[in-house]
């Protein structure tokens, strides 16, 4: 199969997931989205390290996915300590970075 | 011998650093070392002057370098003195009339607690008039004729908790800052002309300069004059100036610094001599001063303040003579010496009176006086007759000759002159008559002042007495001395140069219309003063008695223009400076942080709205790169 | 190689800087005075090294003196090149003799508060302000050693940190309103420099893309023997991109209006430090950087820059007639004698530059001397308004006296110091712009005018009600003052060994401008003699 599919595939996947963290409320949902667009990243690049012979894009899919697992562990742990304080998951409501 | 030329400036300056900076320890001693030194400045002069009359006539001046001042490339400013005839006459004059003086403050400021400041600062004084003298270029003068200026500040405002001499010592430094700035204009015109300012190779090549620099350093040299010595119009500082102790007055303000204008321009006469247009403007200040200080002389009720207008009128007469040329410089001079004599002696008699009268000023408050205190008016009165040319004495000799060389200037102008010189007698006369009336006959018209003390008129003690005393043979003497056999003239002319003025009255002309003015001046005062008994409140008096009660409105002028324009413009450049320059600049800084605040409205604290702003930004980015490829 | 005496001599108050902030709270009297004679004793062994430099310097020898080279950052060939010349030199000894006298009259002004108790408030308050004295010290004198051109920025620019903490944090005005103006005064102090220093760095950057290297001998030498040359645009672009910051600095008209707050602001040897020292970094600058990197732009400008400064000297003394402010009034006349610096230094006669060169060691010296006293005062009441004193010559009379002395130094009296040098710079312009320097003596009577009211409004008349208990100098105050004086004494009298320091650096530096000074217009009058 022709690998620019692949391509195609992960810019409807970034885009679905961009649009989801524009879109949604939920925290969780809004994290699931931002999980998507870093898969969505991660398959493009492994695509693009097919296309052109080399490793780069491979080594660089290793680090995106230990940050998205960092990124996990910190998100997460905020949207947890979010939602014990104030009850609620939703983005809209933390809005106290405004001065 | 030479190497005491700085010894001259040496020990009184001397004496004032220890004055000054000796602290209390020396209040016992204090004027009487500071006597002392002037004693010893006088002695050294003395020395100087006969081993200068023991030199043949070209060999008197003479020179002492002492170091290099200020050297940078061509501006070589040097330390030097120069002590020839027209300086050492000086010399005998500020260190003879000063420790006369010194030796009346001793007795005049007894009771002072400041009196050794006052006695240090009369040091200081003879320091800075002794180097004004004997420099031998224009910026060591410089140095001496603001040193003076220091002192004069220092001495009139010596009663500094009173406001007036405050107010009083500030206008006489301001003013002469004025004048300052004159002398400050000529050496640098000086400079730039001859590279040098030194008075012997300036001298030597000013006819090489062109006519517009040589007017132009005449006219800023007299302006500096004016400044120093009173004259129209920077006069007005000198009647304020009589707020200073009775002894400053006399030494100060009437026997040594104000006349260091004249001095100035005779010591540059070879300048003078080649620019006609600053000789006439010098004759016209000389002039105008001599009848305006005559009449301001006229109406003053303060006794020293018409010794004041005398000076100034004095003083013109000087001016004047200085600005006829070779036929007057040597008049000048000589009337600068003998009104030394006299107008001290007068100031003193004035600060005995006022010794014994309680410091009352006001000659209404006067009369009588010759009774009680006898030697005061004797000596007064013969300062008197010097002062009006009474023949013999002193004034008769030196004013006379100033009249004459004043129409010896020929054609209009010397006529012109002549009449004024002429005038400005007959109104000397007046108002010394006036003064002598006042003071020391008629009725006695004193009485209890605020605090209830009736004054007790006495006669001061011997140690102001006797300075009075020599004053009042100098006086008598010292015109017929100078006259006999021109020896004056000849002593002078080879520094001055001298030139016979061919005058279109004779001698006995002159003599007889001064003597004429003379009585009329004389007897117009008695009619007035004498014959009839004077009020203790003055009398409305004529338009021009009280345009001249107030200096010929001089002051209104300069409170008017200077002072109160000069006011307005600082406050409306204070308001500039805080709503224009600042206003702008705070203005900015305003503007930036309006912005700001109304730019941090769009961080609404959305996170989704965040995320779009990265979105749009990042397809910007991409957008702008395709773009260049595309270009590219 | 040679002892780094120039690197010493900022080296030691740097380090002073550092130990005396590291030195704990002051708990008593002892630790408190500790704290204050560790920094006195630093900024002493300074002025023990600058006088060394002195020593050691020849007046005719090298153009820079006592050098050091080394390489910093060499990408960009900057260097650590430090060196002085005659004008250098001297300012760093006045820099050094300033500072201990600044630090010796501001001896109670950062004290730590002492409750009723007796126990002393736990903090490095007194510390910091001796420590950024020191630190202040130290930049000036590298900004005065450095002949790198990024060298000097750096420090040109470092300077204000410590500075603006010296302003803003130590004040005479602590509660409400008073403290926001001074916190004001400090921003206003900063971002003004800041702006300048911003200019400046656009400047040197394109400096650099022109020279490519930093060091100012080699910029000039190849400037000289024609290997490098700029055009008119770029010379004159890169000439006010380095004049606009030292004209903030120094300050020119129309950008002065900081320092009247700054000085306002600050304690009175705090304004000092500004003025007498800080400030004279921009003059030198202009002498050093703008003249001798952009020669002809200096001969394009000067006119204007003249003009500017003529407006200064009588705007300042105007304002300076006007305030009510004891503070503020010294700092316009400040402006009005920065006015006379400037005016020398672009005049380009070596009179006018010599005189300038002591113009600013006249200046730092009277400034102090005057200053200082008036703060001495101010300390003694607490207010800064000059219609709340009067008549104090009677209860204070030294006090008075030696007010009246730096006053008589402010306002140019022969015999004093200010003299020498307000005549060659007055002489130095009329003899190329005789109007402008006709103009500029009007300065001189109205410094007469500034220097004799204030002294009359604080000092004479009756005594003012609240000045019966304002007490004579103390010890302390007369060691501060009495040798200021005695300086400004010789500087008036023999300023000899000064101007024999400055004349050679000031001739190369005409030389490198292309000017000579106009020759007599009777030339024979010298008789030959020179």
């Amino acid at each position: 199969m022709n690998p620019v599919n692949y391509l195609y595939l992960a810019a409807l996947l970034f885009t679905i997931g961009a649009v989801g963290v524009l879109v949604r409320r939920n925290a969780i949902v809004l994290f699931m989205c931002v999980e998507l667009m870093l898969n969505a990243c991660n398959l493009a690049l492994v695509t693009f390290s097919r296309l052109h012979g080399n490793l780069d894009g491979q080594i660089i899919a290793f680090f995106t996915m230990v940050v998205a697992a960092a990124e996990v562990v910190v998100g997460l742990a905020i949207i947890v300590s979010v939602f014990r304080t104030r009850h609620s998951a939703s983005v809209d409501d933390t809005n106290l970075m405004k001065l | 011998m030479d190497n005491l030329i700085p010894v001259l400036v040496a020990v009184p300056l001397l004496g004032a650093a220890l004055l000054l900076c000796g602290g209390r320890r020396l209040d016992r001693v204090g004027h009487l070392l500071g006597t002392l030194l002037a004693f010893a400045s006088f002695g050294v002069g003395l020395a100087l002057f006969f081993s200068m009359l023991g030199r043949a006539t070209d060999q008197r001046p003479i020179h002492d370098h002492l170091f290099t001042w200020i050297p940078v490339n061509g501006f070589q400013a040097e330390v030097g003195f120069q002590l020839d005839q027209l300086s050492m006459t000086f010399v005998l004059l500020i260190t003879g009339v000063g420790s006369l003086i010194h030796l009346y403050s001793i007795g005049y400021m007894a009771h002072d607690e400041k009196r050794r400041r006052f006695f240090g600062y009369l040091n200081l004084f003879l320091a800075a008039m002794l180097l004004l003298v004997l420099a031998d270029n224009y910026l060591l003068l410089y140095v001496g004729w603001e040193g003076v200026g220091l002192a004069s500040y220092l001495l009139i405002g010596f009663w500094q908790h009173k406001p007036s001499a405050a107010t009083a010592a500030k206008k006489a430094f301001l003013v002469n800052r004025v004048g300052d700035v004159g002398l400050s204009i000529a050496v640098m015109l000086m400079f730039t002309t001859f590279g040098t300012f030194a008075f012997t190779p300036v001298f030597a090549h000013a006819s090489q300069a062109t006519q517009a620099t040589l007017t132009g350093i005449g006219l800023m040299l007299l302006l500096a004059a004016c400044g120093k010595s009173a004259q129209v119009p920077l006069q007005s500082w000198l009647g304020d100036a009589m707020e200073g102790p009775t002894p400053v007055s006399a030494l100060i303000h009437a026997a040594t610094m104000v006349t260091a204008g004249v001095y100035l321009i005779t010591r540059s006469s070879a300048i003078f001599n080649l620019a006609p247009t600053a000789q006439l403007a010098t004759v016209v200040v000389g002039a105008v001063t001599l009848l305006f200080g005559a009449i301001i002389g006229c109406a003053k009720d303060d006794i020293k303040k018409a010794l004041a207008g005398s000076t100034m009128s004095q003083i013109g007469y000087m001016v004047l003579a200085a600005g006829l040329g070779p036929i007057g410089y040597v008049f000048a001079i000589m009337h600068l010496v003998t009104h030394g004599f006299f107008k001290a002696g007068l100031f003193l008699g004035a600060g005995s009176v006022m010794h014994g009268m309680n410091d009352e000023v006001d000659m209404r408050k006067y009369g009588g006086l010759r009774k009680y205190m006898p030697l005061t008016f004797v000596t007064f009165g013969l300062g008197y007759l010097a002062i009006i040319g009474f023949p013999g004495l002193s004034g008769f000799f030196s004013k006379d000759k100033i009249i004459e060389a004043a129409f010896a200037h020929g054609g209009t102008e010397g006529w012109i002159l002549g009449t004024c010189a002429m005038v400005g007698a007959a109104v000397t006369a007046f108002y010394m008559t006036r003064v002598m009336l006042m003071t020391f006959f008629g009725e006695r018209r004193w009485v209890d002042d605020a605090e209830g003390n009736q004054p007790h008129p006495h006669e001061s003690p011997a140690v102001m007495g006797i300075p009075m005393v020599i004053l009042a043979f100098g006086s008598v003497l010292a015109g017929g001395l100078f006259s006999i056999n021109s020896s004056f003239v000849n002593w002078l002319s080879p520094v001055t140069g001298y030139e016979e003025g061919h005058s279109p009255l004779s001698t006995t002309e002159v003599t007889t219309g001064t003597m004429v003015v003379l009585v009329l001046g004389v007897g117009v005062a008695w009619l007035m003063y004498g014959r009839r008994p004077v009020p203790a409140v003055p009398p409305l008096g004529s338009l021009l008695t009280r345009a001249a009660r107030r200096d010929l409105l001089q002051d209104d002028f300069n409170h008017v223009v200077l002072v109160s324009g000069g006011s307005h413009l600082t406050r409306f450049l204070v308001y500039l400076e805080g709503r224009g320059l600042d206003g702008l600049v705070n203005g900015i800084a305003a503007l930036v942080g309006g912005t700001s605040g109304r730019v941090r409205r769009v961080q609404n604290g959305y996170v989704r709205s965040y995320a779009l702003s990265m979105f749009g930004g990042a397809l910007v980015l991409v957008a702008t790169t395709l773009l260049m490829r595309a270009v590219a | 190689m040679s002892f780094p005496l120039l690197t010493v001599t900022t080296v030691v108050p740097a380090v002073g800087a550092i130990l005396t902030a590291a030195l704990p709270p002051a708990t008593n009297t002892r630790s408190r005075d500790r704290n204050k004679v560790v920094p006195l004793a630093f900024s002493l062994a300074t002025l023990v090294l600058a006088c060394v430099a002195i020593a050691r310097f020849q007046p005719h020898g090298a153009r820079f003196q006592l050098t050091e080279n080394h390489s910093w950052i060499s990408q960009f060939g900057i260097g650590y090149s430090v060196g002085v010349d005659g004008i250098a030199v001297v300012l760093i000894l006045l820099t050094t003799v300033l500072v201990p006298f600044v630090m010796l009259a501001s001896w109670h002004d950062a004290d730590p508060v002492v409750d009723d108790s007796g126990t002393f408030e736990r903090n490095r308050r007194t510390q910091g302000f001796f420590a950024l004295i020191l630190a202040v010290e130290a930049m000036v004198v590298l900004s005065f050693e450095a002949t790198d051109v990024f060298l000097f920025y750096v420090f040109f620019e470092a300077m204000l940190i410590p500075m603006y903490f010296l302003i803003g944090g130590f004040g005479d005005r602590t509660k409400g309103e008073d403290a926001k103006q001074r916190s004001y005064a400090a921003v206003k102090f900063l971002l003004y420099n800041l702006l300048g220093g911003l200019v400046m760095l656009a400047a040197v950057i394109g400096l650099y893309t022109k020279t490519h290297t930093f060091d100012l001998v080699s910029i000039t030498t190849s400037l000289q023997n024609g290997t490098l040359h700029f055009s008119p645009v770029v010379e004159n672009a890169l000439f006010l991109g380095f004049m606009f910051a030292f004209a903030v600095k120094a300050p020119l008209w129309p950008l002065h209006t900081w320092l009247p707050n700054a000085m306002g602001e600050a304690t009175a040897g705090v304004a000092v430090l500004i003025t007498a020292v800080v400030d004279k970094v921009g003059t030198y600058a202009m002498l050093r950087f703008c003249l001798q990197l952009f020669p002809q732009a200096s001969k394009t400008f000067a006119p204007a820059i003249l003009v500017l400064s003529v407006i200064g000297i009588i705007y300042g003394a105007l304002l300076a007639v006007g305030q009510k402010d004891i503070k503020r009034l010294v700092a316009y006349a400040s402006i009005s004698h920065f006015g006379f610096i400037i005016l020398g230094i672009f005049a380009l006669t070596s009179q006018g530059q010599s005189g300038a060169t002591l113009y600013m060691v006249n200046h730092g010296v009277s400034t102090a001397a005057w200053l200082l006293v008036a703060g001495f005062l101010m300390s003694r009441r607490g207010s800064r308004l000059i219609a709340d004193y009067g008549g104090v010559q009677k209860v204070a009379p030294v006090l008075a006296g030696t007010f009246l002395i730096g006053g008589l130094a402010i306002l140019s009296l022969p015999g004093l110091g200010p003299f020498v040098s307000e005549f060659l710079v007055l002489v130095g312009t009329f003899e190329r712009y005789p109007a402008l320097g006709i103009v500029a003596t009007a300065g001189i009577v109205l410094a007469a005018l500034y220097v004799l009211v204030l002294y009359q409004r604080t000092m004479t008349g009756p005594v003012k009600p609240g000045n019966e208990a304002v007490g004579d100098l103390k010890a302390r105050e007369l060691v501060v003052v009495a040798p200021l004086i005695a300086l400004l004494l010789v500087l008036g009298i023999y300023p000899k060994p000064i101007t024999d320091i400055v004349n050679p650096s000031v001739n190369q530096t005409l030389s490198q401008v292309g000017r000579t000074d106009p020759a007599p217009h009777v030339v024979n009058a010298i008789g030959g003699g020179q």
